[in-house]
């Protein structure tokens, strides 16, 4: 498992913009670099990224090579109602992560 | 009046002889820095995280955890990275925090030690780091260690490799000045081990005076090789009581 943070509040007013903040352990091999006996590393990246509010997407990227390792992603989205909000990464290799969430929505 | 101008004069001169001692952090972009300060942004974070958790896990035949011992580390270890490199009795030598780290695991726990710069090192030792940040570098005041401040302030002043350069003639003759498209810091190990984005990962102090070494063409040392502890031990005497920034984000 891959080490994760997620930062987001953990109570918001109905209606609020909150800002969700999260970082994730991962090489993102790009696939066209060279290792030291000259052959090409396979790619090991992750491909998307997306979040969901009790089961509905509120938010999905997708990832691609040149995006650094240990991805940072950010975005925002509405309070609607206290919940749980799933984060799931998925990638080369048959990468799959799925980290969750709640938020008291008042 | 005339000797009060003189006074200022002399005092300007002073400090222009010696000019303020800055952290590579405030040579960064301040997106950078804003990387640094922010735990939720900073991919160091991530080692910490997992340094934390192998805090609590138990190792080795004696099944200790660091915790067992040192309970909670935001107490026990406050101000320790602080105070290292710091002499070893035992091996009459000086010793850096991840051999500390280490002598713990192999002696109290029994356990096999970790390599240096593998990932679980690193980890632990930003953990233990993390607990310092904020604080001033203090470094021991144990005579015992001279010795070997010498040792790595001749090292600091010693050309090396094809290149023939020491690190001072970069890090204090030419430290500010540009190295290609790159500010030459002055060189002050604040904030080890540190995530640089050039490695896309973490790596610790002897990481990258390796880097340097090889940068000149010299041959480097091996990981955990004494000369590093000295240099180390040096390097710290001179950012004393500049602030622990551990674990900060490089460039």
């Amino acid at each position: 498992m891959a080490r994760v943070l997620i930062t987001l509040p953990q109570a918001a007013r109905r209606g609020e913009v909150i800002e969700i903040r999260t970082l994730i352990q991962h090489l993102m091999e790009t696939g066209y670099r060279p290792d030291a006996q000259g052959a090409v590393v396979p790619r090991d990246i992750l491909r998307r990224f997306s979040c969901a509010y009790d089961g509905v997407e509120v938010f999905a990227m997708q990832l691609a090579p040149a995006i650094a390792a240990n991805p940072y992603i950010a975005f925002c989205t509405v309070a609607t109602h206290s919940g749980t909000l799933a984060f799931t990464w998925t990638g080369d290799n048959g990468f799959s992560q799925t980290e969750t969430r709640t938020i008291t929505v008042t | 009046m005339r000797i009060l101008a003189a006074l200022v004069t002399v005092l300007a001169m002073a400090a222009l002889a010696q000019p303020a001692r800055r952290s590579g952090f405030d040579e960064m972009a301040p997106a950078l820095r804003a990387m640094q300060q922010d735990d939720a942004a900073n991919p160091a974070m991530l080692w910490v995280a997992e340094g934390e958790a192998l805090w609590r896990q138990p190792a080795g035949p004696a099944n200790k955890a660091c915790a067992d011992c040192h309970g909670d580390a935001r107490a026990s270890m406050r101000g320790v990275a602080a105070r290292y490199p710091a002499f070893d009795a035992q091996g009459s030598a000086p010793i850096d925090l991840a051999g500390r780290i280490q002598h713990c695991r192999t002696d109290r726990q029994g356990a096999s030690p970790w390599p240096r710069e593998s990932e679980a090192l690193l980890a632990i030792t930003a953990y233990v780091g993390l607990q310092s940040r904020g604080l001033p570098v203090a470094p021991p005041d144990d005579p015992r260690l001279n010795a070997f401040v010498a040792a790595g302030e001749a090292l600091y002043r010693e050309r090396r490799g094809q290149l023939d350069l020491s690190c001072a003639q970069c890090h204090d003759a030419n430290a500010g000045r540009r190295l290609a498209g790159s500010v030459i810091p002055q060189g002050h190990p604040t904030g080890y081990p540190i995530y640089r984005l050039e490695w896309q990962g973490m790596g610790s102090l002897q990481r990258r005076l390796r880097n340097c070494m090889v940068g000149v063409r010299s041959e480097p040392f091996a990981y955990g090789a004494p000369e590093y502890i000295a240099l180390e031990l040096f390097l710290m005497r001179r950012a004393a009581g500049m602030t622990v920034e551990t674990p900060a984000v490089r460039p």
